[in-house]
């Protein structure tokens, strides 16, 4: 038996076996071939599984989001298959007898080469295309695996940490856990695995060795701990409380449909955090009162373009129509940092973070901005929509972003489209300008929602991707706790109301704290809905809340 | 051989939608497809080089189709053009 000790992230206990994630590989090798015949038949092969692959994605996307989406998909293997592109690719293996990864690199790059000469920007952006088209048969000729998990059987994944696309692509039906080298709680995996409610842990280094592939695992995301091949007492004492935590849910399911007040009558409510439509069900499952933050990068991310505008509104819609009538808060495009697009070509910066990032990008090339609340208003007339900028420091930025608004309603009205005059306009309060500055922004906006995870890293200058900075990255440090009772009190001031989506909404040791500063809404992962109403339901504001505000104006560091 | 003219309406032009519509339609007949702006030609089946012509709004194109259902395919490929370009 094998035990290593991580940080758990995500609560659970799952038992199954170990899979390493399987990351494509970036570069090729490139060698003279003797058998190139054998050789094309190898392309050849190759290149029928990728038309498979995209004829796949294309019925998938067909499903999920229209023709229009599935239309990418088709013109992609109509790439696959090109004449030209397949001579070119024969030419190179049959004539200069390369081997087939590198035939179909540089004939790639061949035809990336001639879009991008075109005179014409929408043609020129077509190069991404045949380069993805490329990268999937290379992937296939090199054994990559798409998705990353190449498994008949779920297994618990284990990785070096996993980027926002990555994520994305994942087949989430194939993941019992995650366990990953570096990473920290705010990190995406970690997010990820909150959001489908099964086990994480983060931070095991290198302990986890290769040979262990295969091998059965347990991990429990209470504990952190990561143990291979158990023995018979240990095992029989997890598969027990994986009961227990079973039984500890069927108590909490006791809770759904009881409302969200505390002892003294205070009332809050409790909404989902979502990155993908598929994430609704989840959400009313768990019994949550509405979305407080649908994030829309997801779009974004698993496009190889921009989304289109209609692509983007039946994505909305579907959330919206399933919620049927709650309040659903979609937050707009928030990528830069930590989330990079290869299609919106943006410039490396020295320091991502506090770089040209969600809002500013949007303010900065308006019509990505345009397509998004074009999409975002027509789905307003099938739910009740609340539209939320992220990443704002000014008064300007969200003036100029709701003429945006009043720009877009005009063209729909124009065009006689449908839309919701009912639709809210909020913004995310994630840094700490944002914070000090929310007397003055309370009166353009109907709402506040606090981004608690950047807020945090703003707030304290910590990183919240790097590992090492654990002690001094502490979300419950009072400058943040303090920001957030300032943003709450000008809020109410304003006669608008203030909820918190970041990780730390979900935290039961701060419930206290924010029932005592007023805040209005939590919006947490749904796993986390159920203990949080047992929580609220459990405290009494009036016996906590001196205590809770004069610990907030001290120094101690922990709450 | 049958020919027609026609001068692009949609105001993208032949991007990656229209030529892969256009692909796919022309892969209903056994007819070859030759699409003519200017001095350059290119068979309509090669997605690519269709693309790479950069057609545009207002561009006049010439269509030759050549096989045993050309008269079929001429008649059928003219409504397409106007329907979809």
């Amino acid at each position: 038996m094998i035990s290593i000790q991580g940080k758990g992230v995500s609560t659970g206990v799952a038992i199954g076996p170990l899979y390493f994630y399987q990351r494509a590989k970036s570069s090729i090798t490139r060698t003279k071939v003797k058998d190139s015949d054998a050789e094309w038949n190898r392309f050849k092969a190759a290149q029928a599984k990728a038309i498979e692959q995209l004829g796949e994605l294309a019925e998938k996307a067909r499903v999920e989001a229209g023709d229009s989406a599935a239309f990418l998909f088709e013109t992609h293997q109509m790439m696959a298959e090109d004449l030209d592109y397949e001579e070119a690719i024969q030419g190179l293996i049959q004539d200069d007898k390369l081997n087939a990864e590198a035939a179909v690199s540089d004939t790639a790059a061949q035809f990336a080469e001639m879009f991008a000469s075109m005179d014409d920007p929408y043609m020129q952006a077509r190069s991404a295309d045949v380069k993805d088209v490329s990268t999937r048969i290379i992937g296939i000729l090199t054994g990559a695996v798409q998705g990353g998990i190449d498994s008949p059987v779920p297994v618990v994944l284990v990785a070096d940490d996993l980027a926002p696309s990555e994520t994305v692509q994942l087949d989430k039906s194939k993941i019992l856990g995650f366990v990953t080298e570096g990473g920290s709680g705010s990190s995406h995996t970690a997010i990820l695995a909150r959001t489908m409610g099964i086990p994480a842990i983060i931070g095991v280094g290198k302990q986890v060795k290769a040979e262990y592939a295969g091998r059965e695992v347990i991990i429990d995301g209470t504990k952190g701990e990561v143990i291979i091949d158990a023995d018979e007492a240990t095992r029989n004492l997890m598969v027990a409380k994986m009961e227990q935590l079973r039984k500890q849910r069927e108590m909490l399911e006791l809770l759904k449909g009881k409302p969200n007040v505390t002892k003294d009558g205070h009332s809050i409510r409790i909404y989902c955090n979502i990155g993908s439509p598929d994430d609704v069900a989840p959400v009313l499952g768990n019994d949550a009162g509405g979305i407080g933050l649908f994030r829309s990068e997801f779009l974004y991310l698993n496009c190889d373009d921009y989304p289109s505008e209609d692509y983007q509104f039946e994505a909305y819609k579907k959330v919206l129509s399933e919620m049927e009538g709650k309040e659903v808060v979609i937050r707009t495009l928030d990528i830069g940092a930590d989330k990079q697009i290869d299609y919106f070509d943006l410039p490396k910066e020295e320091n991502p973070a506090m770089g040209n990032r969600a809002l500013r990008i949007c303010l900065n090339r308006p019509e990505i901005f345009r397509t998004q609340l074009r999409a975002l208003y027509r789905a307003s007339a099938f739910g009740k929509l609340c539209i939320m900028f992220p990443m704002v420091t000014s008064v300007w930025e969200v003036k100029e972003a709701k003429k945006m608004c009043e720009r877009v309603k005009a063209e729909l009205t124009a065009e006689g489209k449908a839309f919701s005059n009912d639709v809210e306009l909020g913004i995310m309060i994630e840094t700490p300008a944002a914070a000090v500055m929310s007397d003055r922004l309370a009166k353009e906006v109907d709402f506040f929602s606090c981004g608690t995870n950047d807020l945090t890293q703003y707030t304290l200058a910590c990183d919240r991707q790097n590992a090492d900075l654990g002690r001094f990255f502490n979300p419950h440090h009072p400058a943040v706790l303090r920001l957030l009772k300032l943003v709450c009190d000008n809020a109410h001031k304003n006669g608008i109301w203030v909820g918190i989506c970041g990780e730390l909404g979900a935290d039961l040791s701060l419930t206290e704290t924010f029932l005592s500063i007023g805040i209005d809404e939590l919006s947490v992962s749904p796993r986390a809905v159920l203990p949080l109403r047992q929580k609220v339901r459990e405290t009494n504001v009036a016996v906590c809340r001196d205590r809770v505000l004069s610990e907030l104006m001290s120094d101690i560091n922990t709450i | 051989m049958k020919s027609f003219e026609y001068t692009i309406k949609d105001p993208v032009g032949i991007h990656a939608r229209p030529a892969g519509l256009l692909v796919k339609e022309i892969k209903k007949y056994t007819s070859t497809v030759i699409i003519c702006k200017g001095d350059k030609e290119v068979n309509a089946l090669k997605l690519m080089a269709l693309m790479g012509m950069g057609i545009k709004q207002g561009d006049t194109v010439k269509v030759n189709i050549e096989g045993a259902d050309e008269d079929k395919a001429a008649a059928e490929l003219e409504a397409f053009f106007k329907a979809n370009l």
